[in-house]
């Protein structure tokens, strides 16, 4: 994509877990630099997140999780991303997340990871560069 | 979020301070700064004891009583939390505070498609009377209080420990439960809602209603300032925002023609105390004397025992780091210093290990043993309200008692808290806060220890990842399946027919104002299950669409 072109990024709550600080924050953190962002809201089912991507046509899809399941989680949004077709859009994750989890999440699909501690501007940067 | 703003010089002496609630303190305080202030030792504090209750509720507070210690606990099978309710109860704590997992507290059942990966994970798994009964099997209920933390469906909780008392041969009468039942909280922050604020509030209110007339020992709701606070609010809105909360409360069950006279003592708290030391002490203090002022002067509750501010002043959480771990058990001694200083009444503390896992035994141990340390050892039941007539903490105190007051007025002025809620007027302001801080935190403008802003990072001042000595509370599986199965079970086994007659009187009651509470009794003594009766609130209520945050 052109560098002018604004990255378009969906922050998601995917599952029953509530706490959001974390979603909210980063999205006003992505929202102050530049980036345009759309909040999903909470409680959101796999379905849910995958339309509201598609209809938002948005370039990154950005998970919050906290419950400890990332890893299946993102394995079946990867899936049901490829089986819809929302091949361009690219899969980042953050919250509360083990390390020895990232390499098993990047062979999942995952293009970044974000464990609870990563400052803004680890964020901000990993998602720019993911268009480098 | 955790503490106040110092800007210093270059050579490290502070220029200024300001705490989070947007009070500057000055270097020190003397006799000139009372006298400015106006204090008044018969119209600021008053005895311990007496009216506004700004010292205590109780006129010998922790001579007569200790605190009530009550950790927060559950996971897996109801047998599981059973085995570490009795283990906390053999070891001295003399309270209950029941920690649900995520389907229960969105009323689904584990079996249920949403369910998958988060049965017992983050609490006990309850799905019908019959888990009950397994979750409080030999626990004297007629002795041991419970604070059961459940919201959108606390009214569904309530119901089914009542009737598990009655199973064990309890009368209701002598049963004493705390839902934590706050629902208008749960939408600024938690997040834990199902159905549309008015719905929620209404289930509220039903409860508040039926525990004053059938559940005597009982107190329906307590308010929580603390998950408010956990989301971004300074302590002057924890405090304000609850008692706008409470406002909110109040006036639902008024409207059924009930006086806040016979029900507001029944009101009681979950506060926030971390954080800057003097500035919690100062909070708790004035927030006794506002809760007592405006039950008198805007309601006009008169026995001066509904006028208490009770409640759970503890956890911690947000103050808790995840780098260094171990200096959390410091960090909580200090929270629950302040906790004693400002009289808490019952307490609890989040565990070191919390930003990692589950607290394991000798994690949850180790904080019930920091709480006993200060009432045993360091001396905090010598005396009542010890800080009394410092000349800094009674300043602080009348200048916290202003910033509440703006701050509720604030709400006021946008219509209160369920409009502002509704709108999203509160969310935004408090997520605001939250990610200003964050940016604080990790520019430097704000400091805690172990956590290395952004510009030391890779220098002589990071000290690198630490591996976290955090011994990890496993989820097992195994708890899924056997709830699914002992389900199944239950299904197969049960009196359909009951359930289904249940089940309709409360869908009745539900769709006009009658009070849902005695039907939901009925429902769990049938063994019906939690899903089954969120779901019948779900098709008359739907559920609640939230506002856009920013």
């Amino acid at each position: 994509m052109e560098t002018k072109q604004k990255i378009r990024i969906l922050i998601a709550k995917p599952g029953l877990d509530g706490h959001d600080k974390g979603a909210k924050v980063v999205a006003l953190a992505l929202r102050d630099a530049g980036m345009e962002v759309i909040y999903s809201g909470l409680h959101q089912t796999l379905d849910q997140i995958i339309q509201s991507a598609t209809q938002e046509s948005v370039d990154v899809i950005g998970l919050s999780i906290m419950s400890g399941a990332h890893l299946p989680i993102c394995q079946k949004l990867m899936a049901m991303m490829r089986e819809k077709g929302l091949v361009h859009a690219k899969l980042t994750v953050g919250g509360v997340i083990p390390h020895q989890d990232i390499p098993k999440l990047k062979e999942i699909g995952v293009a970044a990871v974000f464990p609870g501690g990563t400052s803004f501007e680890d964020i901000i940067n990993g998602i720019n560069n993911l268009f480098e | 979020m955790g503490v106040a703003k110092y800007i210093k010089n270059e050579k490290d002496a502070i220029k200024e301070v300001i705490y989070q609630s947007g009070i500057t303190v000055k270097p020190a305080y003397g006799p000139e700064d009372l006298e400015r202030a106006g204090f008044s030792y018969e119209k600021d504090l008053g005895a311990p004891g007496e009216y506004p209750f700004t010292r205590s509720i109780h006129p010998q507070s922790y001579r007569s009583r200790a605190w009530t210690t009550r950790q927060y606990t559950g996971f897996g099978t109801p047998e599981e939390t059973n085995e570490r309710f009795r283990l906390m109860i053999a070891n001295g704590q003399n309270g209950l505070n029941v920690a649900f997992d995520l389907p229960t507290q969105m009323g689904y059942d584990s079996d249920h498609p949403l369910a998958e990966g988060e049965v017992g994970r983050v609490g006990m798994a309850i799905d019908s009377l019959r888990d009950f009964e397994a979750a409080f099997k030999g626990i004297p209920l007629d002795r041991i209080g419970s604070g059961l933390t459940i919201n959108a469906v606390a009214t569904i909780m309530m119901a089914m420990y009542q009737a598990v008392a009655e199973k064990f041969g309890y009368s209701k009468n002598q049963i004493s439960t705390t839902p934590q039942n706050d629902i208008l909280k749960e939408m600024i922050g938690r997040g834990a809602w199902i159905f549309p604020v008015e719905h929620g509030v209404r289930l509220v209110g039903d409860s508040i209603e039926y525990a004053v007339k059938e559940l005597p020992k009982s107190n329906p709701v307590s308010i929580c300032g603390y998950h408010i606070r956990e989301s971004g609010a300074t302590p002057a809105q924890e405090i304000a925002y609850a008692f706008e909360i409470a406002k909110a409360y109040i006036e639902n069950v008024t409207q059924r023609g009930i006086k806040p006279e016979d029900f507001v003592g029944r009101f009681s708290f979950n506060l926030n105390v971390y954080g800057n030391l003097w500035e919690q002490i100062a909070k708790f203090r004035a927030a006794r004397k506002l809760w007592a002022k405006m039950l008198k002067e805007e309601y006009g509750v008169k026995d001066n025992k509904n006028l208490f501010l009770r409640g759970l002043f503890g956890g911690g959480g947000s103050g808790l780091t995840k780098e260094q771990p171990e200096n959390n058990i410091m960090r909580g001694a200090y929270y629950a210093l302040g906790a004693a200083l400002s009289g808490a009444q019952t307490t609890a503390l989040c565990s070191f290990d919390e930003a990692y896992t589950i607290p394991t035994p000798r994690s949850a141990l180790l904080s019930l043993r920091t709480l006993e340390i200060l009432m045993d050892e360091v001396g905090l039941r010598d005396t009542v309200d010890p800080l009394a007539g410092s000349y800094f903490v009674e300043t602080l105190t009348l200048e916290m008692e202003k910033k509440i007051l703006e701050e509720m007025k604030e709400v006021e002025k946008w219509g209160g808290m369920v409009k502002s809620i509704s709108n999203g007027f509160v969310q935004r302001k408090v997520s605001r806060q939250a990610y200003e801080f964050e940016k604080g935190l990790q520019s430097g403008e704000y400091r805690k220890v172990g956590v290395v802003p952004v510009s030391e990072k890779g220098t002589d001042k990071d000290p690198g990842t630490e591996a976290a000595a955090v011994e990890l509370h496993e989820y097992n599986e195994a708890w899924a399946e056997k709830s699914k199965a002992n389900l199944k079970e239950l299904r197969r086994t049960r009196n359909d027919k009951d359930v289904a007659e249940t089940l309709k009187g409360l869908e009745k009651a539900a769709k006009t104002s009658e009070n849902v509470m005695p039907h939901l009794v009925k429902c769990c003594h049938a063994y019906a299950t939690v899903g089954e009766m969120a779901g019948v609130f779900r098709q008359v209520f739907g559920e609640w669409k939230e506002p856009d945050f920013y």
